[in-house]
């Protein structure tokens, strides 16, 4: 039955897929990421692959230095770079608040310029490797394709990931504030919630999921310095695709996003690597909202 | 009800000296952008009175309120609260003294349900109504509470914008124009809850443009006029000081 799917062996159809599903897992949280961010800061931040190559080298730098292991950097990265990004949002983004939108665009750009340029300063422009997790190594026939855990790991940590945060922001009163605060920041302050403190948090989430993302790339890509800004410019097309500022958008674009790459990968290699954009500058034409954006 | 508060206002007017000045502004300056929009309001409200803000759009009365939750960024002069000076405190720390703001634009949250918007502003102060209370006060509210806030028709929008701040414990109350563009039925109902509230001791600022809702309610009225205090009228001078509405409000 399935030894072959419109003339192409199931092996490589399935073979795509999951590598689709999982470049999905990754443009899900990277824009879940973005998408948080943008809601409370109105700011598109342009640092968030830098951010997401801070989290894959403090994951390097904790096994390196400290000896931590995978597990511990999981958890330990975020928060590390998280607290970096809060400190960003507080001593540098927060002071362009109320000003037009591109000096936020200007500013997260030129630290990811530094940032990345300071690593490859440090590391050069070749990666470091990362070990992928013993309990996860080796992997399972499935008959039709051959499943590596570690992969399989990455997509269901990604679901988790927004998951908790779909949790945290449909179902938490902290959740209700964030919603509040995209919609009129103002008028909640005048409520008595402290929405400057919220929109650090909020940024430091964001970049904190960026940094998971990170670490759950590290034993697949390597940990370069250039890492993240390889992948960042699909992220903000599936951005554009999704719209701005829908959580459930932002997973379910980058889920789909990353299965169409996969498939033309397939039936089309040439255009894989431009298709997303194809279907971003369609989007655009039809919806310019995005597919789940709201027209403000 | 205009016997009852030309009452209450004359216990109060004997005893004024004893009063405790719940809000009490002086030299307010407020400024939108190069736009000069207060000039020097000096205002004091005291606690338990209902004051009414009058006057034609673009006198400052929304401003006044505006400025006194810290909406306003360019603000001079002095505000105190509770005898707390809060001209340079940021707006969250204001509400906390147990300030309740009702915009003029009502400000339901559409990306939350009722019950997220009854229940989204922290609790500033003890002694809130209970969430049953509220539901009881604007059963409507019940009946909706699982749909988008604003799913709600003007009058359930605005009745929720009220009931949410009353949930907070604030005992100052400020509100803008809440009763623009009801029907005279929901008029009547908010009226009702005014006056509720009123004997249970909130200090209540109105921005009014139905005078006739606002008469038999309030104790005192401030008339505006580009950006000044204009004239205060007192509820037992309605009749002798005509000619001040005549000029200020007529259009």
């Amino acid at each position: 039955m399935l030894t072959d799917l419109l003339g192409f062996p199931p092996q490589v159809l399935f073979g795509q897929l999951l590598l689709g599903l999982i470049n999905g897992a990754f443009y899900a949280v990277l824009s879940l990421g973005l998408a948080v961010i943008f809601g409370l800061l109105n700011i598109v931040n342009f640092a968030h692959g830098a951010l997401y190559m801070l989290g894959a080298f403090a994951a390097w730098a904790l096994a390196h230095f400290l000896g931590l292991n995978y597990w511990v950097a999981l958890f330990a990265a975020p928060v590390l770079v998280g607290g970096f990004g809060m400190l960003l949002e507080r001593f540098l983004l927060r002071r362009l608040a109320g000003v037009d939108h591109l000096y936020g665009l200007l500013l997260t750009f030129g630290l990811a310029l530094v940032i990345e340029g300071v690593f490859i300063k440090l590391f050069g422009a070749s990666g470091q490797p990362y070990p992928t997790p013993k309990a996860l190594t080796g992997g399972i026939n499935l008959g039709f394709m051959f499943l590596p855990w570690y992969r399989g790991w990455v997509v269901v940590a990604s679901l988790i990931a927004c998951g908790v945060t779909w949790y945290i922001f449909e179902m938490t009163k902290i959740g209700a504030y964030l919603r509040a605060g995209t919609e009129n920041p103002k008028l909640l302050q005048a409520f008595g919630v402290n929405v400057p403190l919220l929109t650090t948090l909020a940024y430091g989430y964001g970049v904190g999921l960026a940094a998971f993302a990170g670490v759950l790339a590290a034993p697949i890509t390597q940990v370069s310095p250039l890492m993240g800004s390889n992948l960042i410019i699909v992220v903000f097309a599936v951005v554009v695709i999704g719209g701005m500022g829908s959580i459930m958008g932002a997973v379910v674009t980058g889920l789909a996003m990353g299965l169409i790459e996969g498939l033309t990968k397939v039936f089309w290699p040439e255009a894989s690597a431009t298709v997303i954009f194809f279907v971003m500058a369609v989007v655009l034409v039809l919806r310019p909202a995005g597919l789940f954006g709201r027209t403000a | 009800m205009n016997a009852v508060s030309g009452h209450n206002h004359e216990i109060g007017g004997a005893h004024a000296a004893e009063r405790i000045a719940e809000i009490h502004i002086s030299d307010l300056h407020a400024y939108y952008g190069e736009s000069h929009a207060l000039h020097g309001i000096d205002l004091t409200v005291y606690q338990g009175e209902l004051v009414t803000l009058l006057g034609r759009n673009g006198a400052g009365r929304t401003t006044t309120l505006r400025s006194i939750v810290g909406l306003i960024g360019k603000r001079t002069g002095s505000i105190r609260l509770k005898g707390e000076e809060i001209i340079a405190r940021p707006p969250h720390a204001i509400a906390h003294l147990g300030v309740g703001y009702c915009p003029e634009e009502r400000g339901i949250f559409a990306s939350l349900s009722v019950e997220e918007n009854l229940l989204l502003p922290p609790v500033v102060a003890g002694g809130g109504m209970t969430v049953e209370e509220l539901y009881e006060m604007f059963p409507n509210l019940a009946e909706r509470r699982r749909s988008p806030g604003t799913r709600l028709s003007g009058g359930e929008q605005q009745m929720l914008a009220m009931a949410r701040i009353l949930r907070t414990g604030a005992n100052i109350l400020l509100l803008d124009e809440i009763t623009e563009g009801l029907a005279p039925v929901i008029v009547d109902k908010l009226a009702d809850v005014l006056g509720v509230l009123k004997t249970r001791g909130y200090t209540i600022v109105l921005v009014e443009q139905n005078f006739r809702f606002a008469a038999p309610l309030a104790d005192r009225h401030f008339i505006m006029d580009h950006g000044h205090i204009a004239e205060t009228v007192e509820a037992g001078e309605l009749e002798t000081k005509a000619h001040v509405f005549e000029e200020y409000l007529s259009v």
